[in-house]
């Protein structure tokens, strides 16, 4: 086994020692704390927060790579299969390797496309032929289906709930006593309950059917967790920096750096945001084509692609929240404690840090959760229009595209639509959620009116 | 007025050009016409002669800036930068990959496009502010949580899926409208009114959450007080105050949107087939015509600073305090 680490494994990583730093900052210091403990208090925010770190999971846990050893041949020496793997991968077990032929409907035991089957006294007959691993160890499946299932569904949510209380015992030394305890309890019961029941009937047959590669849907939808959460994390990293550093600073030392950033995103917000990723995409795209020396397996490539995407996609969205932020820093820069500062010789630097990051950090972390929830969003979008991450990579947008037309059968495959719909929905929404609950924690302005 | 009109659209000029020459880095500096020529006539096995055909075909064969064989004022003009990206300020965007003009094209695709947008617009605004209206009215009830909770739902679901569920409900399962196509003039009704219907709701979400906030920010202020406290009903300060106030900076937000309606919408036209810009785009994107992105970003940007001028303009109309200086 040889570990991979691909380029957005690295920044995801990075990313959540990140937010532990931050965890660790927040503790330390009163007054950051107040308005996260204003959070605490707020039943959906919770709510919320659990099912977003649920998804999180799914997505750092798909983010562990490696390549196993192929049995060793003649020559001698360790090779690697040249397909990635991920710790996602091998917790789900069989997901990933029971493949069908073509579609199949949720837990179907048959095909849902007719077949010519030769019988064993050599006539040929038209029939749905039964799955290779759906519903395979049932002799009767019409007979038998629905009692299996309701016993299985039964195993799942009793697991789910012995699950449920393990990890309740565990956690209660920390958030029993707190506001927000029973709404934790809860959420994770739900989550539990969830996990169970597809734990428990996950093997056995295709929860949510089967693709036109005969795949299963379930499994390409938790792969495409991770893309989805990628792109709205890894963004928000590339914007930052750009956004921060020249929002603050056009707003502090005015003048010509003030007019040298208004400019650059007036120009960069007058092209239409699509078109402009698109044209990016593209340019990349040719790029890529022309050095396939840059990269080793399919899944380096798709990653690559999707790391430029997110470069790309920051490179666009950083002209809001700076324009946000220079708005606040000339109205900071006025306060008196600001000219204080200054009048004692304290040098720009140190204002800033000290000074005005302090007071316009708010604005960043409302900005930053509600962008996240609009950029899972655009990558649907951005994969329909053909600008977004690589087609094989697995993602929601992928799977909407490669299904939309398949509603036009008779009858209508629609499995593979409801399931991207209903786990992107539930990761937005929550997103959604919660940047709302997070504006009204730390915007001055809806404290006071409430 | 005429002056500040006359320094506004000279402010502009800057940020045209600026659009103008990224354009041109991102197309003809990053990537060379050389690249171009290789992905239309595949990335393997390309003759060197090829790609000088392809190049010659399309006036991608002259120097970048600078064109030292010419004489005279040809030094300049004779470029790929004064033929392909200064003469799009005189709108002359030049021939797509499939030899049409560029120019020909916008202008009758931009009515298909309008047929769409305008409607999609002027409805979205009207539902959009009256269910922020009556989310205001119920303020502090289980209407207004239950309809803030309706609304940051209907906000989650991606675009696509309004249109992919629309277009299987509507037309295909009920067949009230065909999947797609268009015709022009009084036949286009048959096939907008879904495209529409599915763009305002599609829309209602985030449009009608802005607008409540909005309004309530308006709600809180000493005015309104003053004027519940002389006695007016409830829906006369909704109406004639709140609402009348809360407008300024929706119609000064539309106004600003309103060129860009010419753009069209992409997902919608390619979806239902409508003829228009949004499709034309979508189209050029698929079959990597870079002469038609080019021109229609420009336009884009073209359109986004009419809408800023407007914008200021508008302000005056509305808003007495603020006077152009």
């Amino acid at each position: 086994m040889r570990p991979v680490l691909l380029w957005t494994d690295g920044l995801i990583w990075l990313l959540v020692a990140g937010l532990i730093a931050f965890v660790w900052l927040v503790r330390r210091h009163e007054h950051l704390r107040v308005p996260w403990r204003k959070l605490a208090s707020d039943p959906v925010a919770v709510a919320a927060a659990v099912v977003l770190l649920f998804f999180t999971a799914i997505a750092v846990s798909d983010s562990i790579h490696f390549r196993l050893a192929l049995p060793a041949g003649a020559g001698g020496g360790t090779h690697y299969s040249p397909e990635v793997r991920s710790v996602l991968d091998v917790l789900s077990g069989p997901l990933a390797k029971q493949q069908e032929k073509s579609y199949s409907a949720p837990f179907a035991c048959r095909l849902f496309t007719r077949e010519t089957v030769t019988l064993a006294d050599g006539r040929q007959v038209r029939i749905y032929p039964r799955l290779r691993y759906g519903g395979a160890h049932l002799d009767d499946p019409e007979r038998q289906r629905t009692g299996d299932i309701m016993v299985r569904v039964g195993y799942g949510l009793v697991g789910g709930a012995l699950a449920w209380l393990a990890l309740w015992l565990g956690l209660r030394p920390w958030f029993g006593r707190a506001a927000s305890g029973p709404t934790i309890r809860n959420t994770l019961l739900v989550l539990c309950l969830f996990s169970g029941f597809l734990v428990a009937l996950g093997p056995y047959y295709h929860v949510l059917g089967t693709d036109k590669v005969g795949q299963d849907v379930l499994y390409a939808t938790l792969k495409s967790v991770r893309t989805g959460v990628l792109i709205g994390a890894l963004t928000t990293l590339v914007t930052l920096p750009l956004s921060i550093g020249l929002g603050v600073s056009a707003g502090y030392f005015g003048g010509r750096v003030d007019d040298a950033v208004q400019y650059l995103y007036t120009t960069l917000n007058a092209i239409p945001g699509v078109l402009l990723i698109a044209a990016a995409v593209l340019i990349m795209q040719t790029q890529l084509e022309s050095h396939p020396g840059w990269f080793e397996t399919g899944t380096e490539r798709a990653d690559l692609r999707l790391l430029f995407l997110c470069l790309i996609l920051g490179m666009t969205s950083w002209t809001g929240l700076a324009r946000l932020l220079r708005g606040e820093t000339l109205k900071v820069r006025e306060l008196d404690y600001v000219m204080a500062a200054r009048a004692f010789g304290v040098s720009d630097i140190r204002i800033l840090l000290r000074h005005i990051l302090p007071n316009v950090q708010h604005i960043v972390l409302i900005s930053v959760a509600m962008d996240f929830s609009g950029l899972v969003l655009a990558e649907a979008v951005l994969s329909y229009v053909g600008v977004g991450v690589d087609p094989t990579m697995p993602s929601f947008g992928n799977m909407i595209n490669g299904a939309r037309l398949e509603l036009a059968r008779e009858p209508a495959v629609w499995w593979q639509l409801a399931s991207a719909f209903a786990f992107m929905f539930a990761l937005v929404l929550a997103a959604n959620l919660f940047a709302d609950s997070v504006q009204d924690a730390m915007d001055p302005r809806s404290r006071r009116r409430a | 007025m005429i002056a500040y009109l006359i320094r506004r659209l000279l402010y502009a000029l800057p940020i045209l050009i600026g659009v103008n020459v990224l354009t041109f880095a991102l197309f003809f500096l990053v990537n060379t016409p050389d690249d171009m020529a290789r992905l239309h006539l595949g990335v393997k096995r390309v003759t060197a002669d090829a790609v000088a055909k392809w190049k010659t075909e399309r006036g991608y064969d002259k120097p970048l800036f600078v064109n030292a064989g010419a004489t005279g004022l040809g030094k300049v003009t004779e470029t790929i930068f004064f033929d392909k990206s200064l003469a799009m300020f005189a709108f002359r965007f030049g021939a797509s990959d499939d030899g049409r003009d560029i120019a020909h094209e916008i202008k009758t695709r931009m009515w298909p496009s309008l047929a769409i947008a305008l409607p999609t617009f002027v409805i979205g605004l009207m539902v959009d502010i009256s269910v922020a209206l009556i989310l205001i009215f119920f303020r502090r009830s289980y209407v207004e949580w239950s309809g803030v909770v309706l609304l940051v739902a209907l906000m989650s679901v991606s675009g696509l899926f309004y249109i992919i569920g629309g277009q299987f409900l509507f037309a295909k399962v009920w067949q009230l409208a065909p999947i797609s196509g268009y015709q022009p003039g009084f036949n286009a009704s048959r096939f907008v009114w879904l495209p529409i219907l599915i763009g305002v709701v599609g829309g209602v979400g985030a449009g009608a959450r802005w607008y409540r906030t909005l309004f309530l920010e308006e709600a809180g202020k000493d005015y309104v007080r003053t004027a519940r406290a002389k006695g007016l009903s409830e829906a006369a300060v909704l109406f004639r105050h709140i609402l009348k106030n809360g407008m300024v900076p929706i119609l000064t937000g539309a106004v600003a949107v309103f060129p860009l309606l010419f753009m069209g919408s992409l997902i919608l036209e390619s979806f239902f087939g409508i003829p228009g810009l949004g499709s034309y785009t979508i189209d050029a994107i698929g079959s990597q015509d870079f002469a038609i992105v080019r021109a229609i970003v420009f336009l884009g940007a073209a359109l986004y600073i009419v809408g800023l001028i407007l914008t200021d303009i508008s302000y005056t109309l509305v808003d007495p305090r603020v006077r152009l200086s």
